[in-house]
């Protein structure tokens, strides 16, 4: 039995679900998890839906760090920040302090992308990726009435829809012709906007933000199709940036994620990574199902028994409720068609490969029934 | 009739509608879906899911 620990650095849902297989399989290994906050465990999907789910943001924890080491017989270090990975010598240091490991797993997750703006009211943007951002959040939230969004993508429609709800008058600014550009195509991405529109949102689509100033009380948000927007708190949701700095700094092979293989291994013998900071064989896989799938993976791996990580299919659901919708997108290379059938309370768009195969969905409104069904017609994954 | 939510993804599992895509019939309580089902927003089991009270 070894006696180092296996070192986990990050407690966001990749490192704890990581932990959480691993202890289904090996309960006497030492386990240590190092957190750079509080180390609680809370569903980061869950901060973009917290006001319709009538959550306020200590409700938001689902379980204290000193929970989490109770139930994964582990040492969870809060407020630990790594400086450094040694892999020839197998340790990290911690605070200046060198920490031997058996195995690591990098799942350090991704940094919010920040827009250059200028102006006196550009520091006053924020952005949630933690639940002490959101914390932040709803701080500034209390009292004021208006809130403009930067990014018209999966988080930023989630938290406009989630923010008109509770009453908010939200703008949304995006440089593209269309919301979920990633996601959707054009016409199902129309219906989307119209919906979340009925439902109060503003789009400002086509449109880069140029500046935030302070104004008074509030903030004026310039735009550069000449639009100003008159608004209390901004939130920028463009995007993430896996973070591999560490990677990097320790020699470790890094692309936009830290490279791994499917055994979600790094270039640095025993050091592995998964999550949002992970490429994991060419792909950069921000969302729920994959984290899990790869976190059993590596938790198989890690207690001994090697497993490649194989994805399914992995539909991603856009918590929308004013428009819900599930979308398989194809893979940006594959050449093919959409196929769009619209009803009023819903539109079925499915793409299809060259050579009519089914190949990917996007289901909005009632079409979500679909998504079993359609699952099914899909060809299978080696 | 209780429900449940995901503690991953927030998914919520009402035993009133049950997950009839899933193979769960309408009104099936908790304590009798399969250890087998997981959730299907987000893959954990159901031995990963937390009550919720409503």
């Amino acid at each position: 039995m070894a006696s180092q620990p296996i070192v986990i650095i990050g407690s966001g849902l990749a490192g704890y679900t990581v932990a959480r297989e691993f202890r289904k399989l090996d309960t006497a290994t030492p386990l240590l998890i190092l957190s750079a906050d509080h180390g609680g465990f809370y569903s980061k999907p869950m901060l973009s839906n917290a006001h319709l789910q009538k959550k306020n943001v200590d409700g938001l924890l689902i379980k204290s760090r000193a929970q989490m080491a109770d139930e994964l017989k582990a040492e969870i270090r809060p407020h630990a920040r790594v400086t450094r990975i040694d892999p020839l010598r197998k340790e990290i240091i911690v605070n200046e302090v060198a920490l031997p490991y058996h195995k690591l797993v990098l799942a350090l997750g991704a940094d919010p992308i920040r827009l250059a703006l200028s102006g006196d009211g550009a520091p006053d943007v924020l952005s949630v990726n933690d639940l002490d951002d959101y914390r932040v959040f709803r701080g500034a939230l209390a009292g004021k009435t208006r809130v403009a969004i930067l990014g018209a993508g999966l988080i930023g429609c989630e938290f406009a829809n989630d923010l008109t709800g509770a009453g908010y008058k939200v703008d949304v600014i995006d440089l593209a012709p269309q919301v979920l550009g990633r996601l959707l195509p054009p016409a199902s991405a129309a219906f989307m906007q119209r919906k979340l529109e009925e439902a109060g949102v503003r789009f400002h689509l086509q449109s880069s933000t140029v500046s935030v100033e302070r104004t008074g009380g509030h903030h004026t948000v310039s735009l550069s199709s000449g639009t100003t927007i008159e608004t209390d708190v901004i939130l920028s949701a463009v995007g993430l940036r896996p973070r591999v700095a560490l990677a990097l700094a320790a020699g470790i092979t890094i692309n936009r994620g830290v490279t791994v293989d499917t055994l979600l291994q790094t270039s640095a013998e025993d050091v592995y990574a998964l999550g949002d900071c992970a490429e994991v064989a060419g792909k950069v896989l921000p969302y729920i199902l994959p984290i899990m799938h790869a976190a059993r993976a590596l938790a198989s791996t890690l207690s001994g028994k090697p497993v490649r990580v194989r994805y399914p299919h992995m539909p991603v659901a856009v918590k929308t409720p004013a428009c819900p919708a599930v979308i398989l997108a194809p893979d940006g290379i594959a050449p093919g068609n959409w196929l769009i059938e619209e009803n009023h309370d819903g539109v079925k768009s499915l793409f299809y490969k060259m050579g009519q195969e089914l190949h990917g969905f996007a289901l909005l409104g009632s079409s979500i029934s679909d998504k079993n069904y359609l699952i099914q017609s899909l060809p299978l994954l080696d | 009739m209780k429900t449940w939510q995901c503690i991953v993804c927030g998914f919520i599992y009402n035993e009133a509608s049950g997950d009839p895509e899933h193979g769960i019939a309408p009104g099936t309580r908790w304590e009798d879906v399969p250890g087998s089902w997981s959730c299907p927003d987000c893959g954990v089991a159901k031995a990963d899911f937390e009550m919720v009270v409503i």
